[in-house]
């Protein structure tokens, strides 16, 4: 059941950020069209459209004012369609929740993805991949907690947190192969692991994560327009 | 009866917010002041992954991030004194526009008038880009929610309560009348109402704490 909805997404679709904006849509059938983004060289509409930030996703809806940032479009879309696949919870401290871990994954655990691209020496990649595993391990607690013996976070079907966290498999699985070690497994992660699965193959979910072509014309481009630091000398 | 207990340090900005915004809905609660050198067992029992103030405690239910803590509480205590807009999109500009309150101008801000000399100088322009943004928020309203004060007012609280302690300690006329002229009158605006005037630091404790901050960053 589609609805037109006069709703307009810029993005581009290696971005996890906007991968999550497509979840929601996609869980709550609206219709949408897709505005594909060269983040190596933005267009006018970005501009004019986030100038704080300039970056995606930015959401437009009918004759509105642009609204960026992921999280902030989520909870938008949820309020003006609460009825359909509600995504927050209605309980105040479970939505606080909510919020503190979607706050702990951007700005703990997948700016650790970037710095390890970042990071040159081997040394200084071990250790961030060590925060990584921690990181993850954390995650897999906080499954255990909102899952509470159930499939997802959100408990029967998909809700925020597994919207938030969901997002960023395709470029987990990309930086586990490149890197050639394991974020989510089955000794550590064994809970978390089984979720993803389910997350891979979910109707409303799959066609937004990004396949390994895509991640990788992204990483060259992150490469050329944002290289590695130099080494240290020792 | 409700135990609301709010872990805090007595000069953090975030803490500030959740005090400012307890007031206002008429919330009694229990304030823990800590030694950030020292943390008690019962912070880090309560905010186990960032170890941080502001911690807020609702019948043993801890709700940690300040902005997160602010939307619990309008949330929780939804009868009094409205902080966010009902409206969607009216929601998701104050919660863009505090985002970037905490993220760009609140460290760019303090940066700017910690530092001394050179690495004084590099902060100025950025601090001055963030400054006029916010500037033009106000641009056509009395408060930076709208007609009344709200969320994003307390958002931004922190910079009507420091820009005099620190105009003083750092000798830099940071909020000049000529340049921000709203956001000088927004400051007086802010600082008037009743709960915020209440729970008003001493000046001079202020003073004295942040020309301490500088002078060993200086060094």
């Amino acid at each position: 059941m589609a609805k037109n909805s006069e709703i307009k997404l810029i993005g581009t679709a290696a971005s996890p950020f906007v991968n999550r904006v497509q979840f929601v849509l996609h869980l709550k059938s609206i219709e949408y069209e897709f505005i594909d983004e060269n983040l190596a060289s933005k267009s006018e509409l970005l501009l004019k459209s986030n100038p704080v930030y300039k970056k995606v996703p930015v959401l437009i809806h009918a004759n509105k004012p642009p609204i960026p940032e992921s999280l902030i479009i989520i909870e938008y879309l949820d309020e003006i369609y609460p009825d359909i696949h509600p995504i927050l919870p209605s309980d105040p401290s479970v939505r606080a929740d909510n919020r503190f871990w979607a706050n702990f994954i951007d700005t703990k655990f997948f700016p650790l993805f970037e710095e390890l691209r970042r990071t040159p020496e081997k040394e200084g990649k071990e250790a961030i991949k060590k925060q990584l595993i921690e990181g993850s391990k954390l995650l897999e607690e906080a499954f255990v907690k909102f899952s509470n013996g159930k499939d997802y976070f959100g408990g029967d079907d998909v809700g925020y947190l597994d919207i938030v966290l969901g997002c960023f498999l395709g470029w987990t699985k990309f930086v586990e192969k490149h890197n050639e070690f394991k974020i989510i497994d089955e000794v550590r992660t064994p809970k978390l692991l089984e979720w993803t699965k389910r997350i891979w193959s979910h109707e409303a979910l799959m066609d937004a994560i990004p396949r390994n072509e895509t991640l990788m014309d992204f990483y060259m481009m992150l490469q050329i327009n944002r290289p590695p630091r130099k080494a240290t000398s020792s | 009866m409700e135990k609301v207990k709010l872990f805090a340090t007595w000069s953090s900005p975030f803490v500030k917010r959740i005090v400012w915004a307890l007031k206002l809905k008429n919330v009694e609660y229990e304030i823990i002041y800590e030694d950030l050198a020292n943390k008690s067992p019962e912070l880090l029992k309560y905010n186990p992954i960032h170890k941080k103030v502001p911690v807020l405690v609702h019948n043993e239910i801890a709700i940690c991030e300040s902005l997160v803590i602010l939307e619990y509480i309008d949330e929780t205590w939804n009868d009094v004194c409205p902080l966010l807009p009902k409206d969607p999109l009216d929601k998701a500009k104050e919660r863009f526009w505090a985002k970037f309150g905490d993220e760009q101008v609140l460290p760019s801000f303090f940066g700017y008038v910690m530092k001394q000399g050179k690495d004084q100088e590099e902060s100025k322009e950025t601090t001055l880009a963030h400054l006029k943004r916010v500037e033009q928020l106000l641009s056509e309203k009395k408060f930076l929610s709208g007609e009344s004060f709200g969320f994003l007012d307390l958002a931004f609280g922190w910079l009507a309560e420091n820009s005099r302690p620190l105009e003083v300690i750092t000798g830099l006329k940071l909020l000049d009348e000529d340049s921000f002229p709203n956001l000088c009158t927004w400051k007086d605006k802010f600082l008037e109402i009743p709960a915020i005037k209440e729970s008003w630091p001493d000046q001079e404790t202020l003073i004295a704490k942040y020309q301490e901050i500088r002078e060993s960053k200086g060094k």
